[in-house]
């Protein structure tokens, strides 16, 4: 792409604010994109996001298999919902979510906080959800640059050309 | 297909300025790519753009992470060698492709 560059993006600042595989995945792939081109990117997450910066829940991440009418059966047929219910499916829908995205060269979560950390990237954790859960710096990855309000995010969103982005 | 003048020699570009004949390629006019990206490039540098060539010539896709653990360099040196955008601006120094995934 050869876009118009009058006005690069400088920073953004992304929130994950959900637990499960596809939506950390989002976060942190548009995360270290950011920083692959140069972008400052700083990364918040809160509520259920916590669990990806955990470390005793971080690589057990799932995907839901239930409510979610994009679900599929590998080759296409529907997944009906009451399947998703049965024990074990979520566990093996996961674990064959993250070979697929191991195959495709998409690093574990760590290994994603290294790279975007490496380039600059910084990682937030969301001081009141954290207090909710009851979690200290101690459990958190060593990534985790530190635990923020939603004041001092915003703090760090300021300048021009920033944009949020809530996965 | 534009033609630019590096270190005395014309180089067939594309429109973002990468290589269009990697073969074309030599460390006079990486070192002259260099400059005008603001770098000045160093042994370090150069171990660097061997082994994206020696990568790229073998058909493989080129990822930050596939650099950073190449030995060749970790992903935080490959930051500071090439600040901003290394993967982009390492393979245009490098007469290479630009690298088109997402990760």
């Amino acid at each position: 792409m050869s876009a118009e560059k009058e006005t690069p993006l400088k920073k953004v600042c992304i929130i994950c604010a959900k637990g499960t595989i596809e939506d950390v995945y989002a976060a942190l792939i548009m995360a270290n994109g950011a920083v692959m081109e140069g972008i400052e990117a700083k990364l918040f997450f809160t509520f259920f996001g916590l669990d990806a910066i955990t470390k005793k829940q971080m690589h057990k991440l799932h995907t839901g298999t239930v409510g979610n009418p994009a679900m599929r059966m590998p080759g296409g047929l529907p997944f009906p919902t009451i399947l998703g219910m049965l024990p074990g499916v979520e566990a093996g829908v996961s674990a064959m979510m993250k070979s697929q995205m191991a195959a495709l060269d998409i690093p574990p979560v760590d290994e994603f906080f290294e790279l975007i950390t490496a380039g600059g990237g910084e990682i937030y954790a969301c001081k009141l959800a954290a207090e909710m859960f009851k979690l200290k710096k101690e459990d958190l990855s060593e990534h985790v640059k530190d635990i923020i309000t939603v004041g001092q995010f915003y703090e760090l969103a300021a300048g021009d050309h920033t944009q949020i982005i809530f996965t | 297909m534009a033609q630019k003048e590096f270190a005395g020699q014309m180089i067939e570009v594309n429109e973002e300025g990468y290589f269009t004949k990697p073969e074309q390629w030599n460390q006079e006019v990486a070192g002259a790519v260099a400059r005008e990206e603001g770098l000045e490039l160093t042994e370090k540098h150069f171990a660097v753009l061997d082994y994206l060539r020696k990568r790229h010539f073998a058909g493989e896709a080129l990822t930050i992470r596939s650099v950073g653990k190449s030995g060749v360099v970790d992903v935080k040196d490959f930051y500071a060698l090439f600040p901003g955008a290394p993967l982009k601006k390492a393979t245009k120094i490098a007469g290479i492709p630009k690298p088109t995934g997402c990760i």
